[in-house]
């Protein structure tokens, strides 16, 4: 069928390797991700500089171009089990090396609302970003979306909903955490397909995410601010 | 042409579908999360008067409320093991309301996504799949369902194990996908993926089309792609009555009446037979659209213009059927031989 040439990962370089392996994550290829994780370790690369040049370099690549509409859902749920299959490796190295933490998310959809294909789809793309996320599931109240932050260390809270009729129930949320004077220790993100940017602003969210891919770069940005203002 | 719609299709050349189910199950009392399939047999005169309100309001077809009847959404209800007799019992109750209309009246037994993700991608597999939407299009059509109505699915894989479930129950059936990411399904169908889709099946649908998505400008781009394709099949929309707005504490929808009446007759004009509503659309919106339909008359093709004219902005720049689209060109890679 095909007249390329079969790649022997292990006969690249280093530089080749990461390229190819930007491209396996793009076509999901999971066994040849993990391969590439091995043989990085082998050659002693830091697991942490496993984890950001080649994975999560290759999954914005993935995550740039579902915003931009040329890839969809079926291929980035591929290209994120690829992905997992190089975390599985990485994890427990990443744990006794004492890596910097990207950041931790908590995600659930909220109480009343049972569809979690959205969320199920941002847990992927953050964890292909480096992020730790707990996701909590469907049909969350209150207490669930607080305690799991606290329990889980969370720098972010994540809520999605697919109704008009469960997404107000976000406000609800926020509006307990403004009482018990947590709201202002995470980052508030929501999303789902009837939310829009100014209902978030309505209820008082850090960000309103149109898909997946956005949620990680705004993520990312509120991280990046997050150790500035640390450091400062 | 043995079911009802085919047959009332001989005699019009347009028919008013229905509006939300949703929307009008919460303004009786729904509370969010609730399964409304239950309500079924718990408020069936609740469930009648959402189908009479369609009725009265000059719909030529309903669907029943089974939406979420099929066993892999009723189990997050521990209701999965009653999904036939759940979908039996909308249908019933269509039956009821529509044979008392004086005037012909479709029973469309409403069929929902399972809410998983299908194999190899997922965890659904095609047996499975087809297993449930048999097991539910069984229950419809022993309720007196006239023919099933596949909707607001975003993957081809679910698409066709449900043609092949309403097959295996040999009931006539109409499918529509929800076009709500830059013009393409979730899953990435683009409109004139679904026409070519919906002729590979052995048993195609009697009408397809687009339901609910982004708002009724996205809506109507996706229509003129169907129509686009020459197909011959009845072409279906049901688009939502604008878009949410979250105003003190409530959501309601921003499409007025005299909007969705625009809308209905911009639909036909590009090509659409069957029209409706989804989401937010009320009984004044179906009776300024029937009214509209009535009255006005045909038009030209809308052009893309006209349609943001009237309607409002499409939510993206192209919906992935244009001919070099330029963007949406998926980058070729690389790509290594497989290994087996």
């Amino acid at each position: 069928m095909s007249d390329e040439q079969e790649i022997i990962l292990s006969e690249l370089n280093d530089e080749e390797l990461v390229e190819q392996m930007f491209d396996d994550l793009y076509d999901g290829m999971k066994e040849e991700i993990e391969e590439g994780v091995n043989i990085l370790l082998e050659r002693g690369w830091e697991p942490y500089r496993i984890l950001t040049e080649a994975l999560v370099g290759g999954m914005t690549i993935v995550g740039a171009d579902f915003r931009d509409g040329i890839l969809f859902v079926p291929e980035v749920l591929l290209a994120a089990g690829a992905m997992k299959g190089g975390m599985a490796i990485l994890k427990p190295l990443l744990a006794e090396t004492g890596a910097p933490r990207v950041g931790k998310m908590v995600i659930g959809t909220v109480k009343g609302d049972i569809h979690d294909i959205g969320q199920n789809l941002v847990t992927m793309m953050m964890e292909g970003a480096g992020f730790e996320v707990m996701n909590i599931g469907i049909n969350n109240p209150v207490e669930n979306y607080i305690d799991a932050a606290k329990e889980f260390d969370a720098d972010i809270v994540g809520m999605s909903a697919l109704l008009t009729t469960t997404m107000p129930y976000m406000k609800i949320v926020i509006d307990s955490m403004v009482e018990k004077g947590i709201r202002d220790d995470y980052v508030i993100m929501v999303g789902g397909a009837p939310l829009n940017e100014e209902f978030g602003k309505a209820i008082g969210a850090d960000a309103y995410c149109r898909d997946a891919a956005v949620a990680v770069e705004m993520a990312k940005d509120f991280m990046g601010r997050k150790h500035n203002s640390l450091s400062a | 042409m043995t079911n009802a719609l085919s047959r009332l299709l001989e005699t019009r050349d347009w028919l008013l579908a229905d509006g939300a189910t949703g929307t009008n199950l919460f303004n009786m009392g729904l509370t969010s999360g609730d399964a409304p399939e239950l309500w079924n047999e718990e408020h069936p005169d609740r469930i009648k008067k959402l189908y009479q309100f369609a009725v009265d309001s000059g719909s030529d077809l309903f669907l029943t409320n089974s939406f979420g009847g099929n066993a892999s959404r009723l189990n997050l209800h521990n209701a999965g093991h009653r999904a036939r007799e759940l979908s039996r019992m909308s249908a019933e109750l269509g039956r009821e309301v529509a044979d008392k209309a004086g005037r012909p009246v479709i029973v469309a037994g409403s069929v929902g996504p399972t809410g998983d993700i299908m194999e190899p991608v997922g965890t659904l597999s095609h047996a499975d799949a087809v297993e449930m939407f048999h097991e539910q299009a069984e229950g419809l059509k022993e309720g007196g369902a006239d023919v099933l109505w596949l909707e607001t699915i975003s993957a081809p894989e679910e698409f066709r194990a449900a043609a092949e479930g309403f097959a295996l129950a040999g009931m006539d059936w109409c499918g529509t996908m929800s076009f709500d990411t830059a013009g393409r399904t979730m899953m990435g169908v683009t409109s004139a993926d679904l026409v070519k889709l919906v002729e590979e099946l052995p048993n195609p649908p009697i009408g397809f089309g687009a339901n609910c998505g982004t708002g009724a400008s996205d809506l109507l781009r996706t229509i003129l792609g169907f129509s686009a394709q020459g197909t011959e099949r009845p072409v279906i929309s049901k688009g939502n009555a604008g878009i949410p707005k979250y105003h003190e504490g409530h959501i309601h929808y921003d499409g007025t009446p005299e909007l969705m009446a625009d809308y209905a007759v911009m639909a036909r004009d590009a090509g659409a037979t069957i029209i409706g509503g989804c989401c937010g659309t009320m009984a004044e919106h179906l009776v300024a659209m029937r009214e509209a339909l009535e009255t006005r008359p045909r038009g030209e093709r809308p052009s893309p213009e006209k349609i943001t004219d009237a309607l409002g902005a499409f939510s993206s720049a192209n919906d992935g059927t244009e001919e070099g689209a330029g963007s949406n060109v998926r980058k070729t890679r690389r790509r290594r031989m497989a290994e087996d």
